[in-house]
């Protein structure tokens, strides 16, 4: 349970302190007209990039735990390590890909170049869908040569936690979708690019746990 | 381009006020009546919870008289309370009813940042409460692996359900954590970003605090339980090996090899332990909120309550394994998890003194949520001092098993909330409905709960000490235990029955209430929080007319010095209380 209570502690105290920070020297007895500055909200940000890094919380204590849950379980006398198949690699070329294209249809879009970011939505989207295929892939290789589920827990994991990602990546490709089919429409540029803003958080987000999960699989 | 907070941009938002009964009443996007479907939802789950533990108690009480209790259904009641009362009442009414009943109300908001969400929210859970509730009528029943539902027993024969009731358990599970989320999300994004002008997080009420804090825990602690009931689902299905030990089962192996059991508790109890916390802080910011009105006093230290909670919260996530003491853990992590269990204490404790502290020489008015937040403070002593007893590994070994855990458990966590539920509806009753209730018939209400409560629960104690085994359908040859043992116990299935049959009054209340009650004033209990300072009541559409409020003070300016009236509204400007006058000092 160390990793999962390192990565909660991390998030809380990072969290707890802002909090208690915004309690000190503050006297709220005190009626009086509060200062322009108090008016703001707290945060220099849009009410949605708030509710995704809120929710990249919830998703980073979701894996950290299956992670945790992960390292007790290989102490355990049957594991026996699982070799991964190479087309994982492949897959994590495509995947870093779709998060380079995001990062630039991204910045497209913060230029205000909103007709130009119809070929980057495509490619990503490309990119992303080859790598869930790759994945599906990669299982059907490993029940090919008789690596169940079943077979072992390492196997278990090796399912549970790609299947986890990718249904984490089903859930952005439908955001990504909407923000597609608006941007050749032609409708709503602010909504679309909202969209791609927070779509390449979430991408990189994606990306980065594939990269733990990978490497740990790789290691052990 | 800039960012302009969300009050600052009122103007420009439209409202879109909802034209159709379906818009308005069921299909409706309003954190009002999101806040009563939630409510409503969860009280009738919970009426269901509580029939249930009234036939527990019949057969603990009288056993061998009821020919329609044996001990499989005995252990779907024992479980089906459990979960329901802890996960599909507790958590769901105060987050998903009072969170979005107040959030948006107290901080000056017209709705929660993401409305369709909110809705979306209500709709998964009710789908979550469906699946639960099929799995009465399913082949087997519903589960009675116990509310921990622990395997191996949880999905192996023998245990009641084992076919489709834990399946539909763990799926409604899942279903109610994904419900969750997106109310979570909502409270949060809400508190943080769409306060109106003025509402300072130090100004906001405690209630908005606890209900803040309790959901970071939420979103934080329930994937714990959505992991464990995903791997349990697999073990169950596909016979994967995550908890599952190499078992065989009446001369069959299923096909596990060696899976932890133990892991499983690690993963729930991770969950279960902050989950007691999601179901206190609402409760604790609910309670300093209705004291200080009714005793027309500032709450007491009202920073370090802040803090308190706070704190609460960051230690609620390492305690978890004190549940598993008897789980026969290396004796240093006992050691830790005794340390961090007895610190919680420290924070807890001084938000009882802080409460007691404002009642000291206050104007107390001891109306029904009045009667109810200072029975609180009774139970939650209680209860809060029998968890020093089992926080300690050595006291806790032996007791775990007994009757003294379940006294404990229902005392701090299921009597307590619940007191400061009731405490809490007929607080907010009258902006929620427009009418008054039946002072008489709420008092009675009260008294009969609170009395009854205690004569169901501090006899438990004496039981547990006794040695009495808790989770037995039945107690058999065990010549340990005392004759008396028995009548104890058909003394507090009395005491049972009582109580739940006293729940009528305050139904007959609602009734009596939404019928005949007189029309409410906008402001009864003169408090100044802004949910009381709405234009209309009950509050319309959008909250708060054409402006929003701005706040210019704290929600505790009770009785102060030099004021005419005993309280100033969060509305109104600092230079309206008396001229010039710096009255921070004599709070």
């Amino acid at each position: 349970m160390e990793i999962g209570l390192i990565v909660l502690a991390t998030m809380l105290v990072t969290l707890l302190g802002w909090l208690l920070k915004q309690s000190f020297n503050t006297q709220p007895w005190v009626a009086e007209a509060v200062a322009e500055a108090a008016y703001q909200a707290p945060f220099n940000a849009k009410p949605k990039l708030v509710a995704l890094t809120t929710f990249l919380a919830v998703a980073t204590s979701f894996f950290a735990l299956i992670l945790s849950a992960y390292s007790l379980r290989m102490e355990l006398g049957d594991w026996i390590p699982l070799t991964e198949p190479q087309l994982l690699w492949v897959n994590t070329g495509t995947l870093v890909l779709a998060s380079v294209v995001f990062q630039w249809t991204r910045n497209v879009a913060v230029s205000d170049r909103m007709s130009q970011v119809k070929p980057g939505l495509l490619l990503t989207g490309i990119l992303t869908i080859a790598f869930l295929v790759g994945q599906l892939l990669a299982w059907q290789q490993l029940n090919a040569s008789g690596q169940y589920m079943t077979s072992n827990p390492s196997n278990a994991f090796f399912f549970l936690l790609t299947a986890i990602h990718g249904i984490h990546i089903l859930g952005g490709m439908y955001v990504w979708g909407r923000a597609t089919v608006k941007s050749f429409i032609g409708r709503d540029d602010a909504a679309v690019g909202q969209s791609i803003e927070l779509c390449t958080i979430y991408w990189h987000f994606l990306l980065l746990v594939w990269l733990v999960l990978f490497g740990l699989m790789l290691s052990t | 381009m800039g960012y302009v907070a969300i009050a600052d941009r009122d103007h420009e938002i439209e409202h879109h006020d909802p034209q159709t009964f379906i818009t308005k009443y069921i299909w409706s996007q309003d954190h009002k009546v999101i806040a009563i479907q939630y409510g409503a939802t969860a009280i009738f789950v919970g009426v269901i919870a509580l029939v249930l533990s009234a036939m527990m108690r019949l057969q603990l009480g009288f056993p061998d008289t009821f020919s329609f209790i044996n001990p499989e259904n005995y252990y779907q009641f024992v479980t089906m309370h459990g979960m329901i009362m802890v996960i599909y009442l507790l958590t769901a009414l105060f987050l998903g009813g009072f969170g979005n009943y107040l959030i948006p109300l107290m901080c000056g908001s017209r709705d929660m940042v993401f409305p369709f969400l909110n809705m979306l929210s209500y709709w998964v859970y009710l789908l979550s409460v469906i699946i639960l509730l099929v799995s009465f009528f399913v082949p087997g029943g519903s589960t009675g692996a116990g509310w921990t539902l622990y395997p191996p027993q949880a999905i192996m024969p023998g245990t009641p359900g084992v076919d489709w009731g834990i399946l539909l358990m763990l799926g409604s599970l899942g279903v109610f954590i994904v419900a969750f989320t997106m109310g979570g999300l909502n409270y949060v994004t809400t508190v943080l970003q769409a306060r109106c002008r003025g509402m300072t997080l130090m100004r906001m009420p405690l209630s908005v605090w606890g209900i803040f804090i309790a959901t970071i825990l939420g979103l934080l602690a329930f994937p714990a339980l959505l992991v464990s009931a995903i791997m349990m689902l697999l073990d169950k299905t596909i016979a994967t090996s995550f908890f599952m030990p190499a078992i065989s089962s009446m001369g069959v192996d299923p096909g596990h090899t060696g899976g932890s059991p133990i892991l499983f508790q690690h993963l729930f109890w991770f969950f279960g332990h902050p989950e007691v916390y999601i179901v206190a802080l609402p409760a604790f910011g609910i309670v300093s909120d209705l004291l200080s009105t009714h005793a027309r006093k500032n709450i007491f230290g009202y920073r370090m309550m802040v803090w308190a909670i706070i704190a609460i919260g960051g230690l609620s996530f390492i305690v978890w394994a004190h549940h598993m003491y008897v789980s026969g853990m290396n004796p240093y992590f006992g050691f830790f998890f005794a340390t961090t269990t007895l610190i919680i204490a420290v924070p807890t404790a001084i938000k009882v003194y802080n409460w007691v502290l404002t009642l000291w020489e206050g104007n107390i008015h001891l109306r029904v949520p009045m009667l109810f937040s200072i029975a609180f403070i009774f139970t939650f002593i209680h209860g809060g001092l029998t968890g020093l007893f089992l926080g300690n590994v050595t006291i806790d070994l032996p007791l775990s098993d007994t009757y003294f855990v379940v006294a404990h458990f229902h005392m701090v966590m299921g009597v307590s909330p619940v007191l400061v539920l009731f405490g809490a509806i007929y607080h907010w009753w009258p902006k929620i409905t427009g009418r008054m209730y039946h002072e008489g018939l709420g008092k009675w209400h009260f008294w009969m709960t609170f009395l009854g409560t205690y004569s169901i629960y501090l006899p438990m104690h004496y039981l547990g000490f006794a040695g009495v085994p808790r989770r037995y359908f039945a107690m058999g040859n065990t010549e340990f235990m005392p004759e008396s043992a028995q009548d104890l116990n058909a003394w507090i299935t009395m005491s049972a029955l009582f109580v739940a049959a006293t729940q009528l009054l305050f139904f007959a209340n609602v009734i009596w209430s939404l019928r005949k009650g007189p029309k409410a004033d906008p402001n009864p209990w003169d408090a100044t929080t802004l949910e009381w300072q709405t234009p209309d009541t009950p509050p319309k559409h959008g909250n708060w007319g054409h402006e929003l409020p701005e706040c210019h003070r704290w929600a505790y300016d009770y009785s102060v010095p030099g004021y005419e009236d005993d309280f100033i509204p969060q509305t109104v400007p600092a230079d309206i209380a008396p001229a010039g006058r710096d009255h921070g000092g004599e709070h």
